[in-house]
């Protein structure tokens, strides 16, 4: 007959109250906001000031804290979408490979004959031999130089690409370790754009990796994606190079193995740069803005030990002759070395006001990216726009949930009270929810919300129109009320699972606004389902159970 | 005996066959109209989908479209379009436009350069202006979003309807899938026909759409089904009938109630959603239409096989009537 184990009535109710519970949070957001911070800063600084203390205690410690994290179109900041150039990084590798393999080559001249590199595409490292009737022995040196690849699909490859044509030998990363090098690539510059994000210290970023070479980047809060974009795009490679010469002319011929870089200070200024470094960006251990003796903006750095030894060593060794401070192939200052440093600290000075100098210290110490990222979109939200779609939607959702309950209660009376109460709990768990996975709520996912409160009633009023069918037939009210949820349960279960596949495929597809909507129709779904099984039948059984009607109206 | 609002009657007669060459005349032709005007008019893409930016500008003072264009001609960006926005959540001294610039050519990334010109050019016919948000896809990732799109759409499609086969039999999920794709057909239609802005947020409302919709005709296919266990031997048509009027009163009400809330939030919701609401809210509306006129139809064409467990089901002593309707072949 019409009953609810005790438990089970336990359980239904206790879940409603901790969906309360969770829920509450969210109607006192600025101050929970407040109070999340507070706590947050004080446990990172260990330093508790007044206005801490207060903005902590605005909300009881020992309350759920969780609040529904609002997306970027609701509370306004900037996002991007870069996509990290990886080949670049392969040029690198084999730029850095060339110097060992020349010496590897060098020492067996007698052999393979005089060695030299020749122009290949980006990425490829040609070397033309001398004899190249010895040039199996050539490939043998080199193969030398070559790695077995693990990677999950296939051990055994090795990481480069030989192959001998004529005179000359072509050098490669192989397939495997290309994808290998992909990956790390991107792990190093999440992680280092992750660094970069955090120094500036806003609230909750979005970093993550995005398909094969993509980082998508949201950072609540940042005035516009250009700011976010100097932050994050800059690839803040910094060499020291010996300088070689200098010329006014963009278009000079460097000699091999040299390289030609603008001065950033004086326009028309070009310098003529070794390629290798002496010390790279690498060696650094700290950087902090300054100033320098003249009062004007610099930072000062300092090296770790390896970097200290090499840049002793070659200060010592070219007394008078300048080098280069080179930032992303600009050269920032070219002094002259007047003593060896071998104190392993320095100083980069030249025309920068503060906040580029903060800027720089700050890239320098979070590291460089290992390659360039370009940007496919750009999204700048205002914070105005965000709160005024927040207000909106919040007077939105209140209306429709007043005209939705004026319609249930005049179509059912007091079922249609139950059904209310129930959505009422709906709104709490759906909430509750949202907060407690750390859900994104965005401006779609709002309207997911209204969305959930017109079709929530659905398995109510499906159960409700049985009923009322089955008192046709006159077995009881009891008996009307049961058979009414057995019968309506496969049209309910039928119809939620076809809009979860929808709301699946939504959240798999979906980026950003769309995966909100998907995360709030999906919770909707399950909380309505409960609601509506559970929590209004409950309801109705407390209620039949007082009342005992011999008769009822649906 | 208390008041109860009744949107239909307790007990409804309705043959909703009478007309079914003129209801399914009317949904084929709406369907093929909007395949034309789709192919004619072609859809608002908004930059999600074919790469630009849009900025949209906020001003004390009216917005004078000419005067934007004006100062824009110079920066020679190609196609710029500037549409006022109105809405009746604005106060007196909000004046909104929209400001889409098409992709630059050959621009892999989005330029900020071309964004700062536009601005300050803006900035010069307008101090007051303000940016509230700009927003910029290159046309690498606008071309992997249509893909992703229609993806979406179809994987949704061809995942409802195995769902519907498992559950029920191959003709319901047919006349679930052509009720579907007449749907969304009529949305985009609407959207190609008033040119409003179609972009990825416009997908999820069309992916919503299809799980309303699916929604709606499940409910009365599990009458349906109901019923044809209860009743043996009446016919197809006839059963039918029966289970939409049955399931008619739910139908209303459902519907009733999220249009009730869609409305709440069309009117209030802001401009920013207003398109994605619009969609829902249309889709809704057709939806419900075509889970009673069009997806039932396509069940009855095809015809149910109901002699399940009999031991020959060619033995015509056993064979139940399966009559698939008069002059099919005519719509």
């Amino acid at each position: 007959m019409l009953q609810i184990d005790r438990w089970k009535r336990i359980l239904i109710i206790g879940i409603c109250l901790l969906g309360l519970l969770y829920a509450l949070p969210n109607a006192f957001y600025s101050r929970v906001e407040a109070h999340n911070d507070a706590v947050a800063r004080i446990e990172a600084t260990g330093v508790e000031t007044p206005e801490l203390a207060a903005a902590r205690d605005g909300w009881p410690s020992w309350m759920p804290n969780s609040l529904v994290n609002l997306g970027l179109d609701l509370r306004g900041g900037a996002h991007l979408l870069g996509e990290v150039q990886v080949e670049q990084v392969y040029k690198a590798r084999m730029d850095s490979l060339w110097p060992e393999l020349r010496r590897a080559l060098a020492a067996e001249r007698e052999t393979v004959g005089a060695i030299r590199r020749v122009p290949s595409p980006e990425g490829t490292l040609a070397i033309e031999i001398g004899n190249p009737d010895q040039m199996a022995r050539a490939v043998e040196i080199v193969r030398g130089f070559s790695n077995p690849v693990t990677t999950l699909t296939g051990a055994g490859q090795q990481s480069l690409a030989i192959q001998a044509q004529g005179a000359t030998l072509t050098i490669q990363l192989s397939d495997a370790e290309k994808a290998v090098t992909d990956d790390r690539t991107i792990q190093q510059s999440l992680e280092i754009v992750r660094r970069r994000v955090d120094e500036v210290g806003t609230r909750e970023p979005t970093i993550m990796r995005q398909g094969e070479d993509r980082i998508l980047i949201q950072v609540p809060g940042i005035g516009s994606a250009s700011e976010l974009k100097e932050l994050i795009g800059t690839t803040a490679q910094l060499t020291f190079n010996p300088v070689v010469g200098s010329t006014g002319d963009a278009n000079a011929q460097p000699g091999l193995g040299q390289t030609i870089a603008p001065s950033v200070d004086q326009e028309g200024l070009y310098y003529i740069l070794e390629d290798s470094p002496v010390v790279t960006g690498e060696d650094l251990v700290d950087a902090m803005p300054a100033t320098d003796e003249n009062g004007l903006p610099s930072v000062n750095f300092r090296f770790n030990p390896t970097g200290a030894r090499a840049f002793g060593a070659y200060t010592s060794a070219n007394i008078g002759q300048p080098f280069a401070i080179v930032l992303d192939n600009e050269v920032i200052s070219a002094p002259v070395i007047r003593s060896a440093i071998t104190t392993g600290s320095g100083q980069i000075s030249g025309s920068m006001d503060f906040d580029q100098a903060n800027r720089l210290a700050v890239l320098l110490r979070a590291g460089a990216l290992p390659a360039e990222m370009t940007f496919l979109e750009e999204r700048t939200i205002g914070p105005e726009l965000g709160q005024d779609s927040v207000d909106a939607g919040k007077v939105a959702a209140a209306v429709g949930f007043v005209a939705v309950v004026a319609l249930m209660i005049l179509s059912y009376g007091r079922f249609g009270i139950f059904a209310t109460v129930a959505l009422a709990f709906n709104m709490l768990l759906l909430f509750a929810v949202l907060s407690i996975i750390g859900a994104t709520l965005t401006l779609p996912g709002i309207a997911g919300i209204v969305l959930t409160i017109g079709m929530a009633v659905d398995a109510n009023v499906l159960v409700f129109e049985r009923i009322r069918e089955e008192l046709k037939t006159a077995r009881g009210p009891a008996r009307a009320i049961e058979l009414g949820y057995e019968k309506a349960m496969s049209a309910i279960v039928d119809a939620n699972i076809t809009t979860l596949i929808i709301a699946a495929i939504l959240f798999v597809l979906g980026s950003g606004p769309v995966k909100g909507f998907a995360v709030t129709l999906t919770i909707g779904i399950v909380t309505s389902v409960f609601t509506a099984l559970f929590l209004t039948r409950l309801i109705t059984v407390i209620w039949f159970e007082r009342a005992r009607p011999k008769e009822i109206e649906v | 005996m208390a008041f109860r609002l009744k949107l239909v009657p307790d007990e409804t007669r309705i043959d909703f066959f009478r007309w079914q060459f003129l209801t399914f005349g009317i949904s084929t032709l709406l369907a093929v109209a909007s395949v034309v005007v789709l192919f004619l008019n072609g859809l608002n893409f908004g930059i999600d989908f074919r790469g630009g930016t849009t900025i949209r500008t906020e001003s004390v003072q009216p917005v004078d479209v000419g005067a934007y264009r004006n100062a824009l001609q110079p920066l020679n960006l190609g196609d710029v379009a500037i549409t006022e926005v109105f809405d009746p959540t604005f106060g007196p001294e909000q004046n909104v436009a929209q400001v889409r610039i098409s992709a630059q050519d050959g621009a892999e990334a989005v330029t900020p350069d071309t964004i700062a010109a536009v601005e300050s050019a803006l900035q010069e016919v307008d101090p007051s202006i303000t940016f509230p948000s700009v927003e910029s896809v290159g046309p690498k990732v606008s071309g992997e979003l249509v893909q992703t799109a229609v993806y979406a759409v179809l994987a949704s499609l061809v995942a409802i309807s195995i769902y519907i086969w498992l559950r029920f039999e191959w003709q319901f999920a047919m006349g679930a899938i052509v009720s579907l794709l007449h749907d969304v057909l009529i949305t985009m239609g609407v959207f190609a026909l008033f040119q409003i802005r179609f972009d990825l947020t416009t997908i999820a409302a069309l992916l919503t759409i299809v799980g309303y919709s699916i929604n709606d005709t499940v409910v009365v296919f599990d009458r349906l089904r109901e019923n044809l266990v209860k009743y043996k031997t009446r016919p197809l048509r006839e059963l039918m009938n029966l289970s939409v009027n049955e399931t008619l009163s739910r139908t209303v009400m459902t519907s009733g109630t999220t249009l009730v809330a869609l409305i709440a939030l069309l009117a209030l919701g802001g401009d920013v959603i207003r398109g994605f609401v619009f969609a829902i809210t249309f889709g809704i509306l057709i939806g419900t239409y075509s889970s009673i006129y069009v997806a039932k139809n396509v069940v009855l064409w095809l015809g149910v096989r109901r002699d399940w467990g009999k031991p020959d089901p060619k033995d015509p002593k056993t064979r139940r009537n399966v009559s698939p309707f008069e002059g099919a072949e005519e719509v």
